[in-house]
């Protein structure tokens, strides 16, 4: 089981390097290409693992790893303005906004696992795979307009999208769903950084942060929830319907 | 630097500092709904001068044109009768103990910052900014959403939040894209996300591109408009939120979220194709007039049926923009005021209803007109203008709406929406005669209306009686902003 989940793994990671990049556009074709790749592979891990502090670890390297774009562009160009916003999406994406859901989990206000996902983890494994490759598929015309390394790696960011959509369908807990959303915008703003080298200043600012409130909303609300339902199983909320 | 486009953020954003400094009180209470009224006196003065250009404020930050002058004017009026109609809202709640003085601190904060995002959202000149404005608006009524804290109130919230800041984000992916294919055609980084910008580069952004933003911002901004796929939040979020929240959110919300599309799509058109957007626009729209129609004939719950009306009629406006003529924006326009101001009074008056039934089921609510004759009166008024009877201005803009279908040789459209208006309106006003007539049980209670939503319903009933007489001035407004999107 254990094998084949990994070896799925590795062929949807492989895929993005699968093409020999010879375009050195930005200088850092394979620095690029590792990092959109790494990115994929946490968000495939989060869907592998069901305990939520490791959940949560991963989406802080996932993090990390987005932040490390920003970074190495910004000290390659020597532009100030990119190293500060890589340095602010670390604080943020590895530090801040994971401290927060981990500790929602120790204070025992949300579960520690995910025990009854809609979707089995080898079933989402295969969704996933085949995600993966309608994300690559959609954004042909983007690499074709624009075909330097960032750009090439820019389909990987759509994957991470994909997944993260998925992840929010297909888990039960407050807290994947949480996970699923922050997944989202870490592929959001890796597809700004690749495709763009980064959404001015300004925009930036206001997007992290309305997704740090976002996140405070539902932490917040999933406390109500601990409170008054006795769980964080968003898949109680079923009184509103017609 | 202008100050009537500086008014429409700021007045309401310092309604909110004063708020949090003074909690839930009367003053602050009054300085919200000044903040909102001159949100839309500023609408007014910008359309009474807008000539062709844009003005602009803070450093190019805020534009203003014909169409956020329209937009400012309905944030204004759904307001104005909102927060008049909620100066009294919480006292009861405080007094009584049920909600700590905490809590009556952050609605009193809220609802300015909520209409603070609005008149933000439609003033943007950045594409950027515009998405920011509007997912703060989702943050921001979130709480307000689940204010009262209960299963259902937190139930709604959390659907709300989901689904919106996923849909929203989808269209951030989509404003990303539109960066990229600027930047791409050449306009400066700096200034790639500008509306203007992006205007001038219309024609040079690569098709391919911008037909994959477009179509990603059509199901992010749609999904703030309650359009399929992702309306499935709007009837659990309108229908849990406090009475003049609810106004806010179906009475002006929708179309704020909206009206980012109509921003776009004179941007996205000359690349993607003008049928591109229009042939999503019009699927869209005719399935949420098909889901929201099938749905209300199925409703127990008189909240959610005001909610699914304004689905139903944000389906209609989504068609009216796939028309995309002058004069079927011009009537989209007029349709967005109309129904702002009959759905803030039908939320205001239906707030009554539930505070003395404690419930919101249909069938709990009997023989209203002869308890009282203001809710009855508003709430029948309410329903003639969202169902589109004349004299009211709905009846105008659908007609208009139709002529411009048929204009457009788009018969067949008008054929199957016209199916399920007419199942629509059989199944509200059925409804709505069983809640207001009949003889009244011994043992109903009294159905009490607290002296501010008196004011605000009788307002309220009067500007739809208004505007469906002449829309006066309005035209002249109407007509410039149509220009902008849909051309001369």
């Amino acid at each position: 089981m254990l094998i084949t989940h990994a070896g799925l793994v590795i062929e949807v990671v492989a895929y993005p390097f699968s093409d020999s990049y010879t375009d050195a556009f930005s200088g850092l074709p394979t620095v690029t290409n590792l990092l959109a790749g790494a990115l994929l592979l946490t968000a495939l891990l989060i869907v592998w693992r069901r305990e939520l502090r490791p959940i949560v670890f991963l989406l802080g390297v996932q993090g990390a790893i987005l932040a490390a774009l920003p970074i190495l562009y910004g000290v390659r160009s020597a532009n100030v303005e990119l190293i500060v916003v890589g340095i602010a999406v670390l604080l943020m994406r590895a530090l801040l906004l994971p401290t927060i859901l981990v500790r929602a989990v120790a204070a025992g206000r949300a579960a520690r696992r995910e025990t009854k996902p809609l979707v089995g983890t080898a079933p989402s494994l295969l969704v996933c795979a085949v995600l993966i490759v309608v994300a690559f598929a959609v954004t042909s015309p983007i690499v074709e307009l624009q075909p330097t390394a960032s750009v090439r790696a820019a389909p990987a960011a759509f994957a991470v999208l994909l997944v993260a959509v998925f992840t929010m369908a297909a888990r039960r807990q407050a807290l994947s769903q949480v996970v699923g959303f922050l997944m989202l915008d870490n592929a959001i703003t890796a597809g700004a950084f690749l495709l763009t080298g980064g959404v001015p200043l300004v925009v930036e600012l206001g997007a992290s942060l309305d997704v740090l409130f976002a996140v405070l909303v539902l932490g917040l609300l999933a406390t109500h929830m601990h409170r008054v339902f006795g769980d964080t199983d968003v898949h109680q909320l079923q009184e509103l319907r017609d | 630097m202008d100050l009537f486009v500086l008014l429409g953020p700021t007045a309401p954003a310092a309604a909110a500092a004063l708020s949090a400094l003074l909690g839930w009180h009367r003053i602050s209470a009054l300085g919200t709904a000044s903040a909102a009224a001159a949100i839309g006196v500023s609408g007014v003065v910008l359309a009474a001068r807008s000539g062709a250009d844009p003005t602009y404020a803070l450093g190019g930050l805020l534009r203003a044109d014909s169409l956020s002058a329209i937009m400012l004017i309905v944030i204004g009026a759904v307001g104005t009768l909102a927060s008049v109609a909620g100066i009294t809202y919480l006292d009861g709640e405080i007094a009584t103990g049920h909600i700590s003085p905490q809590r009556g601190r952050l609605y009193a904060t809220l609802v300015p910052a909520f209409l603070a995002a609005m008149a933000l959202a439609v003033l943007a000149a950045n594409i950027g900014i515009m998405w920011a404005a509007i997912e703060a608006t989702t943050v921001i009524t979130a709480f307000l959403v689940g204010h009262r804290g209960h299963r259902l109130a937190l139930e709604a919230a959390w659907k709300y939040v989901v689904i919106c800041s996923v849909g929203i984000a989808i269209a951030l992916l989509g404003t990303v894209l539109l960066y990229f294919a600027a930047e791409h055609a050449g306009a400066s980084p700096g200034q790639a996300l500008n509306l203007d910008t992006l205007l001038a580069y219309a024609a040079k952004l690569d098709p391919s591109v911008t037909r994959l933003a477009a179509g990603l911002l059509l199901i992010g901004y749609g999904a703030k408009a309650g359009l399929v796929p992702f309306h499935t939040w709007l009837a659990d979020a309108h229908s849990q939120a406090p009475a003049p929240v609810s106004a806010l959110m179906s009475g002006v919300l929708l179309a704020v979220g909206f009206s980012a599309l109509l921003r776009l799509a004179p941007v996205l058109e000359p690349a993607a194709g003008a049928g591109y957007l229009r042939t999503g626009l019009l699927v869209v729209g005719m399935l949420t007039v098909a889901v929201a129609a099938l749905l209300l004939t199925v409703q127990t719950d008189f909240k959610r049926m005001l909610a699914y009306s304004s689905m139903e009629n944000m389906g209609l406006i989504a068609i009216a923009a796939a028309v995309g003529t002058r004069l079927a924006i011009a009537a989209l326009l007029l349709h967005v005021l109309a129904h702002g101001l009959g759905k803030s009074v039908l939320f205001l008056a239906a707030g009554t209803l539930q505070e003395s039934h404690h419930s919101t089921s249909i069938s709990a609510v009997r023989a209203v007109l002869a308890r009282s004759r203001l809710v009855a009166t508003s709430f029948a008024v309410g329903v003639a203008v969202v169902v589109a009877l004349p004299p009211f201005a709905m009846f105008a803009s659908e007609i208009t709406i139709a002529r411009s279908l048929a204009d457009a040789r788009l018969g067949w459209v008008l054929a199957v929406v016209g199916v399920f208006v007419v199942i629509a309106f059989a199944a509200i006003v059925q409804r709505t005669i069983g809640m207001l007539l009949g003889a009244p049980d011994a043992d109903a209670p009294a159905i009490a209306v607290p002296r501010p939503v008196g004011i605000a319903l009788i307002a309220g009933v009067t500007a739809c009686l208004l505007l469906g007489i002449t829309a006066g001035p309005l035209a002249g407004f109407i007509n410039q902003a149509a220009t902008l999107v849909g051309g001369a």
